[in-house]
């Protein structure tokens, strides 16, 4: 059989990937000049840092934009050069498992304490 | 000046291997091709494939010191010696500097590059105004000499399925054309993670087109018009 393409897919990828580059590109230099113009000393400093709703939901957004850009880049690299479909669907796994747990991490450590 | 030369013959069971030629010619006004057709007289074994000698059929594709070019529109004083020439890569040997073109073809066959319209036909032609013939520029040019296509390597790693820059850069002729009424076939056709979206924009193609064309803003164009018809 002849390997079957035009799955009319693709551009919901491409899109998002386009989107969360976006995001990133504004959302990551904003929320780097604000840390390391008054870069906390100490661990009530760092928690005064995070301390604002907006900052949190605004470090959020960036993980979630940056999980979903690698997610897509990571997918491309593996289509690239993983063939057999059971080790590409494994790697699929470990790339959304390390990714949306970081994500997760990130989300119990700013709301941890508050 | 110094050339080394890909050589491969099959038949002889021996590996592909560089040959070290020298050959005495003077560089000013020559081109690549001069001097490979020179070296071919006094060693008939030297395959390649070369027809109008001036840039317009395509056919003397092959990589010189990294690069693929047209060997007939190289000149011979812009190259650093000793010259190096391949044959196109990601595309299986016959002999020598002569490539199995049919990988590159078949992708090509893929985009029906040809006008699909289903009218009655007209008593003239199917006419374009200016501005609808203004969207062909820059896209019917190519001459399929596959020196952009061989240079990318989403085409290396996928030559089966990934269409490569030449196809897309057709396939969007083909969309553009306001003569053509099959634009939502033909964008289903590449609407693919393979097909279309292996292409990461790495402008291997552009740099290596020695028509100037620009594939990837062709595919950039292909991708907007998947965009909007989806948002």
């Amino acid at each position: 059989m002849k390997r079957a393409l035009g799955s009319h897919t693709g551009t919901g990828s491409w899109l998002m990937q386009r989107a969360t580059a976006l995001a990133l590109a504004v959302l990551l230099p904003l929320l780097a000049i604000r840390l390391l113009a008054a870069l906390p000393a100490d661990y009530a400093g760092w928690r005064a840092a995070f301390a604002p709703t907006w900052v949190r939901v605004a470090w959020l957004l960036a993980a979630l934009s940056l999980a979903l850009h690698a997610w897509v880049g990571m997918r491309d690299l593996l289509m690239d050069y993983v063939q057999p479909m059971a080790a590409r669907l494994a790697l699929y796994l470990v790339v959304i498992g390390t990714l949306a747990g970081s994500v997760i991490w990130l989300m119990a450590s700013l709301w941890s304490a508050t | 000046m110094r050339f080394r030369l890909y050589r491969y013959a099959p038949e002889s069971g021996e590996k592909p291997f560089m040959q070290d030629v020298e050959l005495d010619i003077e560089p000013a006004g020559r081109m690549l091709l001069d001097a490979l057709i020179a070296i071919k007289a006094k060693d008939e074994t030297l395959s390649l494939r070369r027809s109008c000698r001036e840039g317009v059929c395509g056919s003397d594709a092959m990589n010189v010191n990294g690069r693929n070019r047209l060997a007939c529109i190289t000149p011979l004083s812009e190259l650093k010696q000793p010259i190096e020439v391949r044959p196109l890569p990601g595309l299986p040997v016959i002999r020598d500097l002569v490539v199995d073109m049919e990988p590159f073809y078949k992708q090509y066959r893929s985009v029906k590059p040809w006008l699909v319209n289903e009218a009655p036909e007209p008593e003239v032609e199917r006419l374009q105004s200016p501005e609808e013939r203004a969207l062909l520029d820059g896209a019917y040019e190519c001459i399929l000499c596959a020196c952009c296509t061989t240079s990318c390597p989403s085409f290396w790693w996928h030559a089966e399925t990934f269409v490569g820059p030449a196809g897309l850069l057709q396939a969007y002729r083909f969309i553009a054309d306001s003569r053509d009424e099959d634009a939502a076939a033909r964008l289903d056709n590449l609407e693919d993670p393979y097909r279309l979206y292996r292409c990461r924009g790495i402008m291997n193609c552009v740099d290596a087109c020695p028509k100037g064309l620009n594939p990837t803003e062709a595919i950039g164009r292909i991708k907007s018009l998947l965009v909007k018809r989806r948002v």
